[in-house]
């Protein structure tokens, strides 16, 4: 099995005041067993050999799942291939002699740290503004079978919620929406009759901070639902917008 | 010398903890108020922490090093979590639960705790579900349940294979709702560097803003370190990138005890190494193992022609497969528990039956699977004579509706088809039962500094049963904690705010600073990773599956050497001031250097075979671990003297008045 022999055109960027720019590094024996992050494992290891500051980049669990991976790789989020996250990606979908474009996820909600590590904190201020049910722990709730759920709905419910907050959708969207994110936890919640009594009050309030946070309108272009990592579905937008009108248009929120 | 005090409350099992309960003082919500707590780490036991602490009245403050509280590594827990519900009404109790998992444990877990934690397991069913978490469920809307390794009960609640997000996605938003409410002041992207200890309690930590690089000083009356496993210290685990040992380290350095540090689970289920440039290795799940039979070739040349490609598993029939795990535990079979399941890969494969390029990996094939659901999927869709070819197809969708994303995931990182060729798997390190040393209230032996979760080292004895870690996390988080930080507590009332210019705060800060000072102006020409690499491969071989005297005396000579070289040779690129990845690895491998050592020591002072600890010379004729009970009855819990090396050992005698101690038989 041959390896290969890669450039990488990469954005490096000191800070958030500094301008940055891509830059190029040749890297070579690249295995096509390696994830897209081991690759970068190794020439981060030869940067630092030399003396030169390695590229800034977040992950955490390297199994699709945690969501800290956020690379924009040859103007895809999470790169090519279908329903998988950044360190999911292997380099088997690469050929000896690529050119490959790593950016940050691009988005004004989203401002750049350093190189590619991007501040995603918009997401925790939309989930606080309203992604929760109201209850606290306690030891005296009613039994988890008291009130049963359609199949149905518990599988739907589940889809939303496998979203991972990784913000690939936002990265995507030619607008820097955020309606797939926000639209995944409010139809999770809708969805469940534990949601139900604050939807309408957390569908507002999740909107509002979402638009507060500067992400753009969603113009139903689909391109979130493609990148999503989760394939999390556009039907949920469409739930999200069906609870937002109700909730707007009554009284007793 | 300190004394070990479990404060395991008098009376029968099955009331002690309502009893405590019922005793303990509480701080009334006027004075909650006034008292703040520290929580770092935002996984299950300290999202939980986090937010029912904040519930009750207290301030809190949250620390997470990811750049969100819901990243934490309990998001990757796969198979689901146990209860003792009794849905299945297939016999299941609490205190079939509590026995189950003191005996997993290979009688080395304290009783009274896992009591409490079968006892409470119920209820993070029910808190869950109020929180939206969106269980799997069967078709009349009840919540739906399966098996896991060790147990002969069906008691595991789970969502598809992702069962840890959506526990941790709940813990969460019940987080960002005392965040949204001024509750809880989140500190994200920081990192925890030491514990401040004032007149001989924990009153703060010093934490270092990973964006900007400034060190911070945060008081607080009582602190919460909810930091998960050390399984890093081998370098390959499956275990996150950033998951490390660093602040139980400190405080295990400011004072508090590390509880059997030698206890290691190894998993069963993992995907093999593929190459060197390998940076984690990836967990399938223990469910996998309910529908997956494992095997070995029968014959050497068979698994010799599959190593050098010239055959795959398709090509052994059935008569030359040794399902090792079936004829050896014909009781449990392939769901036998974890410590038991990887040993015996291992024993095949070191006799040569291994089944990819390295010789380290053994078959989990689902082909039975196929066949049998497909005939119940024809039966169900009333197929008359349905033909192999169309059993096989149904039987795959049957199977990809149940593990469909574990087998994508496989594709994905194996290159390898697994509904066309039977999945490769091999043990690999994934979770550890020891951590800090705590009593019955979590509290280390450092007053007002509690463990919680896998950080503490309490309930799941040498060896953790499936499903058990999300139950152990939630349970401290929500339901103890809550509980028995008040009692605690209740004597900082009129404390007032913790101040932060004192001599402790300076000292611990000045320490903090000197060690960044010293990683950026070394000059080494080494990177981190080749010091943390070096370290994985010596507690691979030589502090891992299993264990021996002389290699554990060898183990601690090449960490220390490991250790000495790092100080002098360690190149940390980049500057204090500022996101730096790289002095965040050189602190957490400093630490794993003293770790490993400790680890190995503790292995080398336990001579007896328990659980995840398997010392070759003690074992039973049919290979299996041989307990001690007569001297080894105990809790290893090590107190710091200025040198890993130089721990002093002090024990737990662990009394049993419930369960009665047996050679442990899955046969």
């Amino acid at each position: 099995m041959g390896t290969m022999k890669l450039t990488l055109k990469i954005w490096r960027q000191s800070g958030p005041n500094d301008k940055g720019k891509m830059v190029s590094y040749p890297v070579n024996d690249v295995s096509e067993d390696m994830s897209f992050l081991e690759m970068l494992d190794v020439l981060n290891d030869e940067l630092v050999r030399n003396g030169d500051d390695p590229i800034a980049f977040d992950h955490d669990c390297r199994e699709g799942i945690c969501g800290s991976c956020s690379l924009f790789i040859n103007g895809e989020a999470h790169g090519p291939g279908r329903g998988i996250t950044t360190c999911q990606l292997h380099m088997r979908k690469f050929k000896d002699g690529d050119v490959i474009q790593v950016e940050p996820w691009r988005a004004g909600a989203f401002p750049v740290v350093k190189d590619l590590v991007v501040d995603r904190s918009a997401f925790d201020r939309i989930q606080a503004a309203g992604g929760f049910v109201s209850v606290n722990t306690s030891g005296n709730l009613v039994d988890g079978n008291a009130i049963p759920i359609p199949k149905n709905d518990a599988d739907s419910a589940f889809d939303a919620a496998t979203c991972i907050g990784c913000g690939a959708c936002v990265a995507t969207c030619t607008n820097s929406s955020a309606m797939l994110f926000v639209a995944a936890k409010v139809s999770q919640f809708a969805l469940l009759p534990q949601g139900r009594p604050e939807a309408r009050k957390r569908v507002l309030a999740m909107v509002e901070q979402m638009d507060k946070e500067g992400f753009g309108n969603c113009s139903n272009t689909g391109a979130c639902e493609v990148e999503c990592p989760k394939g999390i579905s556009l039907e949920h937008i469409a739930r999200m917008n069906r609870e937002y009108v109700a909730a707007s248009v009554t009284k007793d929120r | 010398m300190t004394k070990l005090d479990s404060k395991i409350p008098a009376g029968p099992i099955d009331r002690k903890w309502t009893d405590h309960k019922g005793h303990i003082r509480v701080v009334a919500p006027a004075n909650k108020r006034r008292i703040d707590v520290i929580v770092v780490g935002t996984g299950l036991a300290g999202g939980a922490a986090a937010a029912s602490l904040a519930e009750l009245g207290y301030n809190v403050k949250a620390f997470c090093f990811q750049d969100s509280a819901r990243r934490a590594h309990s998001i990757a827990a796969q198979g689901g979590i146990n209860a003792a519900k009794n849905y299945q009404n297939d016999g299941d109790s609490v205190y079939r639960l509590f026995y189950d998992t003191v005996k997993g444990g290979d009688y080395r877990a304290r009783e009274a705790n896992v009591y409490r934690l079968a006892e409470v397991s119920a209820n993070i069913i029910d808190q869950c579900v109020a929180q939206g978490v969106p269980f799997a469920r069967d078709y009349g809307g009840l919540l739906d349940n399966r098996s896991f390794g060790g147990v002969q009960v069906s008691r595991t609640f789970y969502a598809r294979g992702q069962t840890g997000q959506q526990l941790l996605l709940g813990a969460y938003s019940a987080l960002m709702r005392q965040v949204g409410k001024g509750a809880v002041q989140m500190f994200d992207r920081h990192e925890m560097l030491d514990v401040v200890v004032v007149d001989g309690k924990a009153r703060g930590i010093i934490a270092r803003n990973l964006i900007t690089g400034e060190i911070e000083r945060h008081g607080a009356h009582a602190v919460l370190l909810c930091t998960g496993g050390y399984g890093n210290v081998f370098f390959l685990s499956t275990n996150a990138m950033g998951s490390n040992v660093t602040a139980a380290w400190k405080a295990h350095k400011r004072g508090a005890f590390f509880g059997n540090p030698c206890y290691t689970q190894i998993h069963p289920t993992c995907i093999p190494v593929s190459g060197t440039h390998q940076s984690k290795l990836t967990l399938m799940s223990e469910s996998l193992r309910n529908d997956g039979r494992i095997w070995v070739p029968k014959k050497l040349e068979d698994a010799r022609a599959i190593q050098e490609g010239r055959k795959n598993g398709k090509d052994i029939p059935e008569e030359d497969r040794d399902y090792y795990l079936e004829r050896r535990y014909p009781a449990f079979g392939n769901l036998v528990p974890r410590d038991v399941a990887s040993r015996a890969a291992k024993e095949r494969c070191d006799a040569g039956f291994g089944v990819n390029k390295t010789g380290e990996a053994v078959f989990l094939d689902f082909s039975s699977a196929f066949e049998r659901y497909g005939k119940v999927e024809a039966n169900v869709r009333k197929i008359e004579n349905p033909s192999p070819e169309e059993i096989l197809r149904l039987g795959k969708e049957v199977v990809a509706a149940k593990y469909g994303n574990l087998f994508d995931m496989y594709e994905n990182i194996a290159g390898e088809n697994p509904y066309e060729r039977p999945m490769k798997i091999y043990p690999a390190v994934h979770y550890t039962m020891g951590g800090l040393w705590v009593d019955y209230n979590l509290q280390t032996t450092v007053p007002g500094l509690f463990a919680l979760g896998e950080a503490n080292f309490s309930d799941h004895g040498a060896n953790r049963l499936g499903a058990s870690a999300l139950m152990q996390g939630l349970a401290d988080g929500y339901f103890v904690i809550p509980y028995t930080v008040g009692d605690y507590l209740a004597d900082d009332i009129r404390t007032g705010p913790i101040k932060t210019d004192t001599p402790e705060f300076d000292a611990a800060e000045k320490e903090v600073t000197d060690r960044i000072a010293h990683f950026l102006n070394n000059q080494g020409t080494k990177p981190v990773d080749d010091f943390h690499r070096r370290l994985g491969k010596v507690m691979w071989n030589k502090c891992g599956m299993a264990r021996n005297a002389q290699g554990l005396q060898e183990a601690i000579a090449e960490i220390r050497q490991i250790r000495e070289e790092f100080w002098k040779d360690v190149r940390v690129p980049g500057k204090a001031d500022e996101l730096n990845q790289e002095l965040e690895k050189a602190g957490r491998v400093a630490d794993f250097l003293e770790l490993g050592e400790l680890m190995c020591l503790d292995a080398l002072t336990r001579n007896e075979s328990c659980g995840g600890h398997f010392r070759e010379e003690y074992q039973t004729p049919e290979g299996e671990a041989l307990r001690d009970d007569e001297h080894y009855a105990f809790t290893s819990a090590w107190e710091w003297t200025g040198d890993a090396g130089a721990a002093n050992l002090h024990k737990e005698p662990l009394v049993f008045e419930e369960v009665k101690l047996t050679q442990r038989s899955y046969k």
